[in-house]
């Protein structure tokens, strides 16, 4: 018997009930959110339950929605069940203000850089993890580089034209301004009467 | 008879200005240590991204990095004279790259390849430096993405200039100690 998404649906929902919400399907994967409270409950659950046997931790990382008040930071579980070939994704959300969330070494060893890694780049700060530091930026490195309020673009640079690089500059890349202007100069458009 | 060709073309380094008689020959100490120096460079390759491929092309026998006095490409950053930078720094790889440059003796020069290397390239990002002469100074910049191997020997070849050129009391004088302090050094 194959496990599809809709027994591991149907088992979720006979476990949590209605506390799982937001059911997706996008390309076929099955997505569903929790309360963050529950994230490890329902890890547990989908690790131990025989027939759901999701084992392996195959992505952690997070999503910053600066839109979502209160719930900014989605934290974002890829659980495998390498027997039957599925995947599944789960989230919990939680405010930016206080992003606790319990972290999942205890369940899965391989959690341990992910969760490093998604500290270092979101600030999620996990509670129960054993070494909770930088792990690919630098040490001194004071904010979360993937927090949508911080630019991407290194604020040490001081010899670039920003025109060249798609931003700013005279034609106002990037800016409302830009909007008006065409980038094809009025010379070398197609002169649409002359069609055929 | 054997079919042995011998190459009567042979190039070697012209001889410096000198005043010359019968066993001897009189010159300044710049001059011949310059040539001396100029022309065998031991090179530290310090590659971190693709840029470091066009170095190994330039090292390999098409280009042969060899014919410029360089066959020794040294990994021990105390035993070289040329720091040679090739591809993306980033941030967290910065404190490395100056370790390196602080554990080479003096004289030392450093040949930054490439635009990542130079400006930080197309990286303009949080986690990249923008140009090694960030932290450690430079000698000469290669531009390109990623240069050809010819335009790395041109450099390199600058290089040898500067290197051919140089005062022996520069790294003694105040401008270059000012340069020195200028990035922390010593």
């Amino acid at each position: 018997m194959s496990l599809t998404n809709e027994i591991v649906k149907q088992r979720l929902v006979e476990k949590f009930g209605d506390q799982l919400t937001d059911w997706q399907e996008p390309y076929g994967m099955l997505t569903f959110a929790a309360p963050k409270d529950l994230n490890l409950k329902v890890l547990q659950f989908l690790f131990d339950d025989e027939a759901l046997h999701f084992k392996f931790l195959a992505d952690l990382q997070a999503v910053h929605y600066p839109d979502r008040k209160g719930e900014e930071l989605a934290v974002v579980y890829h659980i495998h069940n390498l027997r039957d070939n599925l995947r599944i994704r789960f989230k919990v959300y939680t405010d930016i203000q206080k992003p606790d969330v319990y972290s999942a070494t205890a369940l899965f060893a391989g959690a341990n850089w992910m969760e490093r890694e998604t500290y270092d780049f979101f600030g999620v700060n996990f509670v129960g993890h054993p070494n909770l530091i930088r792990v690919l930026n630098v040490d001194e490195m004071d904010y979360f580089p993937m927090r949508k309020e911080f630019p991407l673009e290194d604020q040490t640079r001081i010899d670039k034209d920003d025109e060249m690089f798609g931003r700013g500059g005279s034609l106002g890349y990037g800016t409302q301004m830009g909007g008006h202007h065409d980038t094809i100069p009025e010379d070398e458009k197609l002169d649409q009467s002359k069609e055929i | 008879m054997r079919p042995v060709q011998y190459n009567p073309k042979i190039k070697t380094v012209e001889a410096p200005a000198s005043f010359m008689g019968e066993g001897f020959m009189a010159t300044n100490f710049d001059k011949v240590i310059g040539l001396a120096r100029k022309n065998s460079i031991w090179p530290l390759p310090f590659a971190t991204s693709c840029c470091g491929i066009e170095f190994m092309a330039t090292m390999a026998s098409h280009y042969d990095l060899a014919r410029f006095g360089s066959e020794r490409v040294g990994f021990s950053p105390r035993q070289c004279d040329l720091l040679m930078v090739m591809g993306t720094i980033s941030k967290k790889m910065g404190p490395v790259l100056r370790q390196v440059y602080l554990q080479m003796a003096e004289p030392r020069w450093v040949l930054s390849v490439g635009a990542c290397a130079c400006s930080g390239g197309i990286f303009d990002t949080y986690s990249v430096l923008q140009g090694i002469d960030q932290i450690i100074p430079v000698d000469v910049y290669v531009p390109g993405c990623p240069p050809r191997p010819e335009a790395i020997l041109d450099g390199f070849m600058k290089i040898q200039e500067l290197v051919g050129k140089e005062s022996l009391r520069r790294r003694t004088g105040d401008q270059y100690k000012a340069l020195m302090t200028e990035y922390g050094i010593q």
